[in-house]
């Protein structure tokens, strides 16, 4: 590994300061996903930023809804009982996701910028856009079992493999971020970007940015299930994941909020689809067309026309189970 | 006949945990000799052709670098035959692949250099500095583009009589004659060896001709003399040390390119050196459970009575190293079938050299041949277990010989009863919990009960304890415990006052510990070295104590640390016998080897595994409920230690059948799942309720024990058991493993 400065500021200000003077320096939280980046070759940070120490790891509660630190780690916010009690498909994802070794490391803003796990990406001789611009994209035509189908292009068909932002997502959070030109809020959906002919920029983050924080506003989704098809009951990422929260009275949906993981290069908000169940009767049909519905512009390759079967399927059974239809 | 919790012999706990719990226990990267420093390897980047250069100078210039050693600049073993034209040569033996010997490249991931520096972090870095240019030739690693390349192995050439070579009994494809057949193919990919510990060695050069090797093996002695071959060394002058091996599963039965690498590199720098592979370089270099295609033809008369089996295979090999394995051999065994014939083949590829991976052909070739077993039966409206009875053979069809033992059919009874096999439906799809569809399956395995010879000393001090000792391994099944527990059996000297020493090729001959045999070895020679201290202890009470004068072997008996006579009650301990003789020690080496009756009897241990699964109807997600395994492997010495690797196996067997899957880029042959988030090996959430049985008879043709073997029937029809179940639960018959949450959602029944 190549040597690399160390240091420790206890606040934001300093902490970016500390980036600002110097181009090869990153921020280091958890250390669960750059440390491997550092490991094989594909990070090589000439200084590193350790935010650990900067106060930013409180949850709090409002009348509008939650205020949670960028440096809470993945296991206390799954944990914590007013997420639980309130958000629980928040909960249920971060449990989804990783071991319970990592979820103890890792923190909410580290895990909104995990990158991508494309073999690809982490294998420094073979071709990838995200790592290397203009190399190509080493999946594109070679295994891409666990690649997109929504929102892909020509340089790049990788995967963001949170749990977390697939339910961050539908419960439409707000992600804090804290830069030299002050503060700015930006809302999940807009925070993570489709790969375009810029697969190697994951999210919109500037480049001296640090995440302070997210907020999630009260919601009324009060029926919701987090559902993961994965190769083994745990420590795998999502071949399909669904984050479903309904908005039911009686059998009657208020209203929905949907997204998936796993099929796109950022968590997959299917807002048609909620507007499609908007006012509809809870039923396995209703679900199955969702599911149908959600499928359109869907695009597979050569190892993953599996996930054209497997995510509608994964829709409606998500639905059936947030709605009570049937058991988890 | 009980649960493995109801065991009549009272287990004793594994001699050395204390050891392994605190960190005490030390393996092969855990020596740090004075001196030590690092070796980091560079591996290619392609599959096949060669090197145009190396620029090593940054890396030379790096902070804390002693050598950069490639082709360019290593020393030769001077064990490498010299010719340059044919620079390896089939043998799983030794070192095939020359290394650093030219500038040829023969797989991706060969190492091509290593970076020595004074820590582990420099060397890392210096070697990714190194910059290596090749010119590529077209390489050949597709299985299924060069399948027709397949070829008999040399070594069934040159005999014959090898179980490799072709074998028809009867009739060739006797089976299409048959009133029900059925013909499939069956596949699983190339499974990486992935122990907890990563290979790794420690090298010292003592002088110019002595080297002492601490590294991770599963035999001192054949690690010995591979290198002292090598390196034109006398074989007293190689040590090699390895007491603690962390999990090995067939990966250390041959040595690789690294522990070279490592030598070589010693020898220029002339200090200690320690080199331990990263987790993805395990994917690359040191053996795997080759990919391999079969096809079985099996046909039945309408009322269940086997006609024929024809059973051929391809596994795949590298381009300089044929690797062979026993994967039809079941075939020709379990079953009465008049008309039974075999094909086995092996695939030369531009990779790295497979190796024995638990239950090694054996676990490959029962896939086939059980799951085949399964489909038959479905064609013939039959429950599997009563077609399986019906074909169940009392003497070994193949050898025309009487069995040693076979206590199968007990095992199926015990099994078949825990599991709840009344429950299991005929028909497919017929029992379901909700969304989850329920199904029971099972599979059987055998592997040969083999015996090889070994020497164990024994040392029996004044204070009566005594000391054994044995070059033997322990990979992680419990050798010293066992062993222990055999000598308290044979000289009555209590489990803390015997220590049993191995892992040191300068102890008395062992082989491997492979192919399920140390205990059936190892333990023999045990029983001898306690039967000549027993002799001369005895030769002591009749000098000098007066009751015992004139007394026989058979008129002693040899308790709690104690001789007595077996009518009087006349006793003394053995210290005490020891003092009053005036005796410092007793020492004794003996040797044990099987004989003639290896002629005159098959001997093979058998396994039954049933499986419950649920499988969701929806997700195609696959959930083992419940395993129950069942052993016939002879006496059971220790039964927590045996259950152990009964539970281990079939975890592997999980693995085999639902999510091993080492997955290649052929565009650049190169694998891309290459670390354990990637490559999946079963988690704790995936591994159920696992109840494990012994049938617990000994044999007393295999050795004096009456023990068998466990260690590769544990895995071995695993892996069909829970495809089996998954075809009941769903009709879904997957035929290539792994059956992942894909491959069950887009297969139609």
């Amino acid at each position: 590994m190549k040597q690399f400065q160390y240091v420790r500021p206890t606040e934001a200000g300093l902490a970016i300061n500390a980036l600002l003077k110097d181009s090869g320096a990153k921020f280091v939280a958890g250390g669960t996903n750059l440390l491997d980046l550092m490991k094989r070759g594909i990070e090589a940070p000439e200084r590193l930023v350790d935010i650990n120490r900067l106060p930013l790891k409180e949850i709090t509660k409002n009348d509008q809804g939650f205020n949670i630190g960028a440096l809470t780690l993945n296991s206390s916010l799954a944990e914590h009982k007013d997420i639980r009690k309130d958000l629980p498909l928040l909960s249920q994802a971060l449990l989804a996701g990783a071991s319970a070794q990592l979820r103890n490391m890792a923190t909410v803003g580290g895990n909104l910028l995990q990158r991508t796990r494309c073999p690809y990406f982490y294998d420094t001789s073979m071709p990838c856009n995200k790592r290397l611009p203009g190399s190509g994209c080493g999946a594109l035509k070679g295994f891409n079992r666990m690649h997109a189908i929504f929102g892909a292009s020509e340089h790049c068909i990788a995967v963001n493999p949170s749990d977390m932002n697939v339910a961050l997502s539908a419960l439409d959070a707000i992600v804090q971020l804290s830069g030299p030109k002050g503060k700015r809020n930006i809302p999940i959906q807009d925070f993570h970007r489709l790969p375009g002919d810029r697969p190697e920029l994951d999210s919109v983050i500037g480049k001296n940015e640090l995440i302070t924080g997210i907020s999630i506003p009260t919601s009324a989704l009060k029926h919701v299930h987090y559902l993961k098809i994965r190769d083994r009951s745990s420590y795998a990422f999502a071949l399909v994941s669904v984050a479903a929260a309904l908005d039911l009275e009686g059998t009657t949906i208020r209203w929905a909020s949907l997204a998936m993981g796993g099929v796109a290069h950022k968590p997959w908000r299917l807002t048609e689809v909620e507007t499609f169940l908007a006012g509809q009767q809870i039923s396995a049909g209703l679900f199955q067309e969702a599911g149908t519905l959600a499928m359109r512009g869907a695009k597979a390759y050569e190892h993953n026309e599996f996930k054209l079967k497997l995510a509608p399927l994964s829709i409606g059974h998500a639905l059936s189970i947030a709605s009570g239809l049937v058991k988890a | 006949m009980e649960k493995i919790s109801q065991s009549v012999r009272e287990p004793l706990h594994r001699v050395d945990s204390r050891l392994k719990v605190t960190g005490a226990a030390k393996y092969s990267a855990e020596y740090p000799l004075p001196g030590l420093v690092y070796a980091v390897l560079v591996t290619s980047t392609i599959a096949k052709g060669s090197i145009k250069s190396i620029d090593s100078k940054a890396a030379g210039n790096a902070p804390g670098v002693l050598a950069v050693i490639s082709h360019v600049n290593a020393i030769r073993p001077p064990g490498y035959p010299a010719d340059n034209e044919h620079p390896t040569e089939p043998s799983t033996r030794g070192q095939p692949l020359r290394v650093f010997y030219n500038n040829k490249v023969y797989f991706n991931g060969q190492p091509i250099a290593v970076v020595v520096a004074d820590t582990f972090e420099r060397a890392t870095y210096a070697a990714s500095l190194l910059k290596i240019s090749y010119s590529k030739e077209e390489h050949r690693t597709d299985f299924h583009a060069h399948r027709d390349k397949a070829v008999l192995p040399e070594s069934a050439k040159r005999n014959p009589r090898s179980g490799l070579a072709d074998y028809d009994r009867g009739e060739v494809d006797g089976y299409k004659k048959a009133a029900v057949k059925l013909e499939a193919e069956y596949e699983h990919p190339a499974e990486m060896h992935n122990p907890m510990e990563l290979q790794a060695i420690t090298v010292h050069w003592e002088a110019h001709n002595k080297l002492t090797l601490y590294d991770k093996v599963q035999g001192t002695q054949p690690t010995q003399q591979n290198f002292a071959r090598e390196w034109k060394l006398p074989v007293e002058n190689v040590k090699v040390i390895a007491p603690f091996v962390g999990g090995a599963f067939g990966n250390g039965l041959h040595n690789w390119p690294h522990e070279t690498a490592a030598i070589i590199a010693s020898k220029m720098v002339n200090r200690p050196v320690k080199l331990m592979l990263t987790r993805e370089q395990m994917f690359f270099m040191v053996g795997y459970r080759p990919r391999t295609w079969q096809k079985i033809g099996i046909g039945a008369s309408a009322d269940g009575k086997i006609v024929g089996i024809s059973h051929s295979s391809i596994g795949q090999t590298s381009s300089y190293e044929q690797f062979t394995e026993s994967t039809l051999q079941q075939s020709k065994m379990m079953y009465t079938a008049p008309n039974v014939s075999t094909r086995y083949r092996i695939l030369p590829l531009d990779l790295s050299t497979p190796i024995w991976m638990r239950g090694p052909g054996e676990a490959t070739g029962a896939f086939a041949l059980e799951s085949a077993m399964d489909e038959l039966a479905y064609l013939l409206k039959m429950d599997p277990l009563t077609f399986r009875l019906a074909n169940y053979t009392d003497s070994d069809p193949e050898k025309k010989l009487p069995w040693s033992t076979k206590f199968l059919k007990e095992c199926f009874e015990m099994g078949s009863k825990a599991i709840g096999w009344e429950k299991r439906k005929l028909e497919p799809g017929m029992l379901s919990d909700g969304h989850w569809q329920i199904g029971y399956g099972m599979g059987v395995g055998t592997f040969g009960a083999n015996r090889g010879g070994a020497k164990v000393r024994g040392k029996l001090y004044a204070n009566g304890s005594l000391v054994l000792q044995s070059a033997v391994t322990d990979i992680g099944p419990g050798t010293g415990t066992a062993m222990t527990q055999v000598a308290v059996d044979h000289i009555g000297i209590s489990a803390k006052s015997i220590t049993f020493q191995l892992g040191n090729s300068e102890f008395p001959q062992a082989g491997n510990q492979g192919g399920s045999s140390t205990v059936n070895s190892v333990g023999s020679a045990v029983i001898a070295a306690c039967m000549a201290l027993k002799t001369d202890l005895l030769a002591l009470a009749d000098k000098h104590i007066p009751e015992f004068k004139g007394k026989s072997l058979e008129q002693v008996v040899f308790e709690k640390d104690s001789i007595r006579l077996k009518d009087k009650d006349v006793s003394m301990s053995l210290s005490e016998l020891m003092k009053k003789s005036g005796t410092a020690d007793l020492d004794v080496i003996e040797e044990a080897k099987p004989g003639e009756e290896r002629k005159a009897y098959s001997m093979y241990s058998y396994s039954v595994h049933f499986a419950e699964v649920h499988v969701h109807s929806i997700t195609g997600r696959v959930k083992v409920k419940k395993v129950v395994t069942c052993a016939d492997a002879g006496v059971i010495l220790n039964k927590k230690t045996a259950g152990n690797q009964m539970i281990g196996g079939v975890t592997g067997g999980i693995g085999m059948a639902l999510q091993e899957d080492a997955v290649m880029d052929h565009r650049f042959g190169r694998y891309i799942t290459k670390d354990l988030a990637d490559y999946h090996v079963p988690v704790h959430a995936d591994v159920p309720d696992i109840e494990v049985f012994f049938a617990d008879k000994p044999d007393y043709i295999v050795d004096p024990m009456g023990t068998k073997g466990i260690g590769e029937i544990a895995i071995i029809g695993v892996a069909p058991a829970i495809t089996n179940a998954i075809f009941n639960a769903t009709g879904k018959r997957i035929r290539e493993l792994p059956v992942t949450p894909d491959k069950l959602n887009i297969t139609r029944t």
